[in-house]
């Protein structure tokens, strides 16, 4: 609408942002708030017991996460970012502008956070060298860095939660009252134990690269970090019991529907499932690894890692449950228009608003149906033309044409080879939102849904891939305006 | 004919009053472009010197020096760019991710290209050694890497330029079209002749504190490393008498007048004289007094960069500002709009709102 459309056919644009924030996710928590703490432990006791092994360890392990948080782990930090503004500038605009000091708070623990893990690795061998008093002064600070890891972690979740339920922040627009909402402490409760857990099961994997088969320091090792995990283990299930009773009081909104309700039960069922599975793989392959670790080969390790990462992932899926249709709860849908804008777009129509208009490629105008005349051809273009321009406006944000969670797709499972002619499709797309609770309510007009009825019986016959702003530019609608404002524009602006 | 969009705002009020975003902005933007410099002026001296210790050995020993600076350089570069990209954001919603999404696919492809020029930075400064007898191959490392480093400021600095022409955004599309627009050549060349010119200073910096035992593994003395510093500062620097008011020149005209801009950018052309004859002067200087004048040019260089982003700021005001008041307008009325139907829905059909 007031942005150029961005679009990813194939991958989808949820799927740009899916890819790069798990990989963050992954790298943040696996190695940056779960591990630094574990490699500052390790530095401690190597140094209680004075023994330089665990030392060596520590740092190998610091130096790998250090090499991949500062480079892949900060980088897809941004790439969150960009990605976000690129697929939903309305949301990730709108979240700047309430959360600006929590996310500049946010930056300024996150430099403190870079400069501590730079200090600690690059230190790491000078300090030690200088005597006990230096080493201390180390370990010290591999605990600060351990705790600022953790805090930019606690911000992070603060804005994330509030994403998914903005508690009062509709009614009073105050930021403390987004920060401080009602799945805030269970979601925290949980990721920090499982960032602990999955920092152990990396580092056990680790250890077998760094030491050698013979070596007994490796099942001392393997030993002591499986007992760390262990710890951990069980408050991961307790916190992750915690977040999942708290989420229906989250979502009671969306479970009015009854369709939602089966939906997230179906969720519960497929989370315990996998949450037994997780719980169990790492049990015995911890225990193996206690008991037995010289029986334990590197790919035993992985399948724990993998199970947790099936359950995080599942897990992360919940905020898809509690924030759908929304974007950001009761305030913005995910098609990035706000709640309050409905009246006026379902009046007046989506397309008498939006600034720009999507052009149809060549080979999207392929596939017409033979015949026509040169007339009705423009005329039919003029409406697929529309429909277009509906479709990237309000179905775009989680559609493809032919990619992921296509459009297309979905039509053929619906209606199969029948063609797909707006008096089939348009009765549904009213009703989208009854049919589908992940899916807003149709924005437009009555006129509009006839549109996009048409160009999506013209995709029946029209594969090309739909592109976006970034290589097939904009056309700006409608009335030109001026380069400057006029006087009175001003003087009306000035009067206001 | 196209014509000029005039999109609607985000309907939020900005998080804190404008001049504090503002100050965010400007003043966080120079110190992350500061540390850009040093990183994109250590890959490219790290690479001339290694090329260079092909033939003499001490050469190779120095590049490793520089190019020891470029891994903390690089993370502290990155980690201060978020702030004014926040800052950014909220002041510039309308016009930052518009360019953002017309040339999207290398908007995207930066976070991609960073990874992989910062784990080849660490491959080439961590693995210098261990290769040594495949230099071939570590040189070409540090060639790609050069390469990535040259390349996405182009990427930055083409947004950056889009987003202060809306009449530019119906007809741009993808990256290349934008990036023919006027200008975005003077202003990289501007930027990337900055570069060796900070790390020049960097360089006098780090070998002015070396202790004497360091200075001597290189093979070099502490007064031949210093004057290396101040001419990689001082030749760039002159030749930024050229570029930098061509960069001035080929500003595209904008329609409020752009006195405040050409003040600013005038006093940092008679500050940088001084700090050039600064520099000059240094280069000549014998072991005893070389490094004498080195706080004063770097106060003159904090000066001067100063002045580049308040000049730069100004000017974009001067390029948005009438835009944004029709911007302002536009989505005041849209939001009186939505009121107004939303007033109408409720007195209509009160019932219908809680389905
Ligand atoms: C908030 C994101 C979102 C938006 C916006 C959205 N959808 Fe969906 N849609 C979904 C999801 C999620 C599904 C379910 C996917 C699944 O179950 O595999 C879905 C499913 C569908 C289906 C298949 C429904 C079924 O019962 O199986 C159709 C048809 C559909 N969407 C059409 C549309 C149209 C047309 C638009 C635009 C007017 C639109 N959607 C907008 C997220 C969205």
């Amino acid at each position: 609408m007031d942005f150029p459309v961005f679009h990813l056919d194939l991958l989808g644009n949820r799927g740009l942002i899916a890819t790069i924030a798990i990989l963050h996710v992954l790298i943040n928590h696996g190695l940056a708030v779960g591990m630094m703490p574990l490699v500052a432990a390790m530095e401690w006791y190597g140094n209680k017991k004075q023994d330089p092994r665990w030392d060596r360890l520590a740092y190998k392990i610091l130096f790998f996460c250090f090499l991949i948080t500062t480079t892949v782990g900060a980088l897809t930090g941004v790439g969150i970012w960009l990605s976000v503004s690129l697929v939903n500038p309305y949301s990730i605009g709108s979240l700047i502008r309430v959360f600006f000091w929590a996310w500049f708070t946010e930056w300024l623990v996150f430099i403190t956070e870079v400069c501590l893990i730079l200090a600690y690795t690059l230190t790491w061998k000078k300090w030690s060298a200088r005597g006990p008093e230096w080493k201390a002064r180390h370990i010290k600070l591999g605990f600060a860095l351990a705790f600022f890891s953790w805090v930019t972690m606690a911000i992070i979740v603060a804005i994330l939660g509030f994403m998914m339920d903005p508690g009062n922040w509709l009614t009073d627009h105050s930021f403390w009252t987004g920060v401080l909402n009602p799945l805030y402490i269970p979601q925290l409760a949980f990721r920090t134990p499982l960032a602990a857990a999955m920092a152990g099961i990396i580092s056990m994997f680790l250890i077998l690269f760094f030491t050698g088969k013979q070596d007994a320091f490796r099942l001392e090792a393997l030993r002591a970090v499986g007992v760390w995990t262990l710890v951990f283990a069980p408050f991961v299930l307790l916190a992750g019991w915690w977040y999942y009773t708290s989420v229906p009081e989250a979502m009671k909104d969306n479970l009015a529907v009854s369709l939602a309700t089966m939906q997230f039960a179906e969720w519960q069922n497929k989370f315990l499932q996998i949450a037994v599975v997780t719980v169990i793989t790492i049990l015995l392959v911890v225990q193996v690894a206690i008991a037995r670790p010289n029986l334990l080969p590197k790919v035993a390790l992985v399948v724990p890692f993998v199970a947790i990462l099936w359950m995080t992932g599942h897990f992360e899926r919940v905020r898809e449950f509690i924030r759908k249709p929304y974007v950001i709860g009761q305030y913005m849908y995910a098609n990035g228009l706000r709640v309050g804008d409905y009246a006026l777009l379902q009046r007046d129509g989506v397309l008498a608003y939006a600034t720009y208009s999507n052009p149809l490629t060549p080979a999207e105008q392929a596939g017409l149906p033979a015949g026509l005349s040169g007339e009705q051809r423009d005329a039919l273009l003029e409406r697929i033309q529309k429909g277009k321009d509906v479709f990237m406006d309000t179905c775009s944000r989680c559609h493809t044409g032919h990619g992921m969670n296509s459009i297309t797709g979905h039509l053929k499972r619906m209606f199969g080879d029948r063609p797909w002619t707006p008096e089939l499709t348009a009765g549904y797309i009213e009703g989208m939102h009854y049919a589908q609770p992940f899916m807003p309510p149709f924005p437009g007009n009555a006129q509009e849904l006839q549109w996009l009825g048409a160009y999506l019986e013209h995709l029946q016959n029209n594969t090309a891939p739909i592109p976006g702003a970034q290589t097939a530019g904009v056309i700006v609608n409608g009335d030109a305006a001026p380069r400057t404002a006029t006087t009175d524009i001003r003087k009306e602006t000035a009067a206001r | 004919m196209t014509e000029i969009p005039v999109p609607r705002d985000i309907p939020l009020p900005l998080p804190a009053p404008e001049p504090v975003l503002i100050a965010v902005l400007v003043i966080f933007f120079l110190m992350h472009i500061v540390f850009v410099n040093f990183m994109i002026g250590g890959a490219l001296l790290t690479l001339h010197y290694e090329l260079r210790g092909l033939k003499e050995k001490r050469y190779d020993k120095l590049a490793y020096a520089i190019a020891s600076t470029i891994t903390a350089n690089k993370s502290i570069a990155v980690v201060l760019g978020i702030g004014p990209l926040l800052a950014i954001n909220t002041i510039y919603t309308v016009y930052f991710y518009t360019a953002n999404a017309l040339t999207g696919a290398f908007w995207i492809s930066i976070i991609p290209l960073v990874i992989a020029a910062f784990v080849l930075t660490y491959i080439h400064k961590y693995l210098w050694h261990q290769m040594d007898r495949v230099k071939w191959l570590h040189i070409a490392i540090a060639i790609v890497v050069c390469l990535l480093f040259l390349f996405i400021p182009l990427i930055f600095l083409t947004n950056i330029n889009l987003m202060l022409f809306p009449e530019k955004w119906g007809t741009t599309q993808g990256f290349f079209s934008a990036l023919a627009l006027p200008n975005v050549f003077p202003r990289y060349a501007h930027f990337i002749l900055a570069c060796p010119a900070m790390t020049g200073l960097l360089m006098v910096w780090l070998f002015r504190r070396r202790s004497a035992q360091e200075i001597e593994e290189t093979g070099f003395a502490r007064v031949e490393l210093m004057r290396k510093g101040y001419q990689w500062a001082f030749w760039p620097t002159s030749a930024q008498f050229l570029v930098g008011p061509l960069a001035m020149l080929t500003l595209p005209q904008v329609e409020t007048n752009l006195h405040a801009v050409w003040a600013v950018f005038g006093i940092a052309i008679l500050v940088s004289l001084g700090m050039a004859h600064l520099m000059f002067a240094e280069t000549r200087r014998p072991a005893e007094t070389i490094g004498k004048s080195f706080l004063p040019i770097c106060a003159l260089m904090l000066v001067v960069v100063s002045l580049m982003g308040v000049g730069r700021h100004l000017y974009r005001e001067a390029a948005v500002t009438p835009h944004r008041e029709l911007v302002r307008a536009k989505t005041q009325d849209y939001m009186r709009k939505v009121e107004e139907a939303n007033r109408a829905v409720a007195t209509k059909a009160p019932a219908e709102k809680t389905q």
